[in-house]
């Protein structure tokens, strides 16, 4: 799976669950708390996405702003999980 | 309690008694135990009736005694023995023994400031011969409803919108700035209404049309100004006027010359005001709830604790998803604006209830969580501007856990979530918004499922506009507690507590809600109490629960509040769910009426059809979405399948 294949993922996920599919403009760096785009129960939205999509094991260490904020960021972090480099 | 409509005639135009005659036709739900009109040349009253007070002279539209005025009247007056009195000793002479005949008296003494000497709940209109003015007002807290519209020939007046749209003299557009505060606020601030050419009578307002001149003016505001209790002693004294206020408010609520009954909903409020009425009356009281086959929302079990606590004879119908789903499109045809939760739904069922088992009259304890500080959203802010205050303390943000443990997912989240959902900025403290703005922000995401034409006729203006044009003076600098208090008691109470879910699902089913919080004498009491005694640390409620000691039980007294809720968006994709559910959600329906955009609306659905759609935003975006489409469906047809539903309700 190619990293930019991730992204776009990811953005899919993110527009259509949490945006009712309207980008708005999103940018792959924005924040996602800070827009509003996450809410509480958008959280574990999200990690039950990556853990069935991506078959990986989301731990409640993971689950932090550093690591789920923002669709770049989410990206890297499921490519560290899958063990890609760069 | 009744339906009340009527006509002025702006011009030379002489009314027909059709138009008066159609309109309260349409709210036979109100009063379906007798009708009545009052009509000249360019004036009409019309009455729809429930018999509560005087059953046999108390008929209307009524004259006064020298037939200088003629009243419709929707409410009670439960001070009218103490007025009738007064009056009397001023000279005045009744031929009833009714509360209607007690305002067209106190008119003439008093002239518009009558409605200061009223303690109760009244929508009324009121025609001065003499002067060819018509009187309307609105009570305190808007209990009861009280619309109008002008146009170049007429001005109507209505309880209801339905029967303004029945005189054929008003279209039903949708107001577009009406949904975008819905959608924000949970209703539109009056005066506005879901229809751009209907207006409401604002709670606490007058107003007079005269010589087809509008004029329109609050009577009464709320305004928060205390002193801190000194000692025990003083919050003693403060707690023992707290119960003696809530006795009297429940005791002239009991005034009827039909049974009264209660609604116990498990929760403290209801327990109170049914724990005081039970004190007061000789017979077994009758109490009435709603319970649910999910263990999530249903209260059964304090229910029967209470129940049986106050020894009432206890009547409970338990409401089912499919319940819901199959009331909503009457739930909406009352609600007349489009709704974001289906609470009132079970709320319909439960009048019912009331309406099958005998009962015109029930008390509630709705109004208690506005008054008293009851409310979540107030313990919220004030843990959220502590916090505010110190931001890197590495504790205080923690108290946020006491938060909402009815919200699981909330409860599940890791601390740094937590602290970035709550999160509080300098420029957040300084907003004096502060304590609803998580809350407005996200009932807000609902308008990203707006077609783009809506998204450009709004123009992105904020919500908020018209609400900080409408707030008192001085309202930033008001202590944050008494802010939040002010935002909900005169925005989220009467537009959607004291509507939706309050007397539009009653009055569906010809019942009439009592509300003892909402006394006038308590609400300006509890106004005049410290935050602190309202919400001692965390403890909500606080002196109500210090009042009623030993007279309700102690653990409804211990337990969370827990807001009423009802299922949601999943009754509506059962195997059972109705064939409206997908008609009205379809592409074709939804560009009929052009509100929603029918991608991201079908992206929504596809959410609860495959079990993804778990959290508040996506269940609010669906309701807000379907009784949009609902009510646009019912204005378009107002019709014989609509009139079908009323008759069919009664």
């Amino acid at each position: 799976m190619q990293l930019t294949q991730i992204d776009q993922d990811v953005e899919d996920f993110v527009v259509k669950n949490f945006l009712f599919g309207q980008q708005d403009g999103l940018t792959p760096d924005e924040s996602l708390l800070e827009r509003g785009v996450l809410d509480s129960t958008g959280v574990l939205e999200l990690i039950a996405f990556l853990e069935e999509h991506y078959a990986i094991k989301v731990e409640d260490d993971d689950v932090t702003p550093d690591n789920l904020d923002s669709v770049a960021r989410i990206s890297d972090f499921v490519s560290r999980k899958l063990g890609y480099s760069g | 309690m009744c339906g009340i409509a009527g006509v002025l005639s702006l011009n030379d135009r002489v009314i027909d008694r059709a138009e008066p005659a159609r309109m309260i036709s349409l709210l036979r739900h109100r009063g379906p135990d007798a009708f009545g009109m009052y009509v000249r040349k360019q004036v009409a009253l019309a009455h729809a009736r429930l018999s509560i007070i005087d059953l046999d002279g108390g008929a209307q539209p009524m004259g006064a005694t020298d037939h200088s005025a003629w009243l419709t009247f929707n409410g009670e007056i439960y001070n009218y023995v103490e007025l009738r009195e007064e009056l009397a000793s001023k000279g005045h002479w009744f031929r009833t023994e009714s509360d209607t005949e007690v305002i067209l008296a106190a008119y003439q003494e008093w002239n518009e400031d009558c409605v200061n000497h009223f303690n109760g709940q009244w929508a009324f209109a009121l025609w001065d011969c003499g002067r060819e003015k018509l009187f309307l007002s609105r009570d305190r807290m808007g209990v009861r409803p009280l619309y109008y519209a002008r146009t170049a020939d007429s001005f109507l007046f209505a309880s209801e919108m339905k029967a303004i749209l029945a005189s054929r003299e008003v279209s039903a557009e949708v107001d577009l700035q009406a949904l975008d505060q819905t959608f924000t606020f949970w209703s539109p601030l009056a005066p506005r209404t879901a229809f751009r050419d209907i207006r409401q009578v604002p709670p606490a307002s007058s107003m007079v049309v005269q010589k087809g001149e509008i004029r329109t003016w609050r009577y009464w505001r709320p305004s928060f100004e205390w002193e801190e209790a000194a000692d025990a002693a003083a919050e003693k004294r403060l707690s023992d006027e707290l119960f003696s206020l809530l006795y009297d408010a429940t005791r002239i609520r009991l005034r009827s010359d039909v049974s009264v009954g209660a609604y116990l909903s498990g929760g403290i409020d209801s327990t109170v005001t049914t724990a005081l009425a039970k004190s007061i009356v000789k017979d077994r009281l009758r109490s009435f709830s709603i319970t649910f086959d999910d263990p999530e929302f249903d209260e059964s079990r304090f229910q029967n604790e209470a129940s049986a606590f106050l020894c009432t004879n206890h009547t409970s119908s338990c409401c089912t998803p499919v319940d819901i789903a199959r009331v909503f499109p009457e739930v909406v045809w009352h609600t007349e604006q489009p709704i974001l939760r289906t609470a009132a739904a079970p709320m319909f069922l439960l009048s019912k209830l009331v309406h099958d088992s005998g009962f015109k009259v029930v008390l509630t304890g709705e109004g208690s969580d506005e008054v008293l500080g009851g409310y979540d959203i107030f313990k919220e802010a004030k843990i959220r501007q502590f916090w505010g205050k110190q931001p890197d303390s590495r504790w205080r943000f923690l108290l946020l856990k006491r938060l909402y443990p009815y919200m699981h997912n909330l409860r599940r989240q890791p601390a740094s979530y937590l602290k970035s959902f709550f999160r509080v900025t300098p420029t957040d403290l300084q907003n004096p918004f502060f304590s609803h703005l998580p809350r407005w922000d996200l009932t807000a995401k609902i308008k990203g499922l707006f077609s783009a034409a809506v998204k450009d006729a709004l123009g992105g203006a904020p919500a908020t506009a018209e609400l900080q044009d409408a707030l008192p003076r001085g309202f930033a600098g008001w202590d944050c507690f008494a802010r939040a208090q002010y935002l909900e008691l005169e925005q989220l109470l009467p537009g959607y507590i004291l509507s939706s879910q309050g007397d539009r699902m009653a009055m569906a089913h010809s019942v009439e809600c009592r509300y003892p919080f909402l006394d006038y004498r308590v609400v300006e009491f509890a106004n005049r109490l410290s935050p602190k005694l309202k919400m001692k640390a965390l403890d909500e409620k606080h002196l109500l629960k210090k009042a009623l000691r030993g007279w309700i039980p102690q653990s409804i007294i211990g337990r969370h509040k827990q807001p009423y809720r009802a299922p949601d968006g999943k009754c509506f994709f059962s195997p059972d769910a109705p064939e409206y559910v997908q008609e009205l959600l379809s592409p074709s329906a939804l560009n009929q009426h052009g509100i929603f955009d029918p991608r991201s609306v079908s992206l929504l659905i596809n959410k609860f059809i495959t079990g993804r759609a778990i959290g508040t935003k996506d269940n609010m975006a669906l309701i807000a979405v379907l009784s949009t489409q609902l009510l646009l469906q019912q204005s378009v047809h107002q019709s014989l399948e609509m009139t079908s539903y009323a008759a069919h309700t009664n």
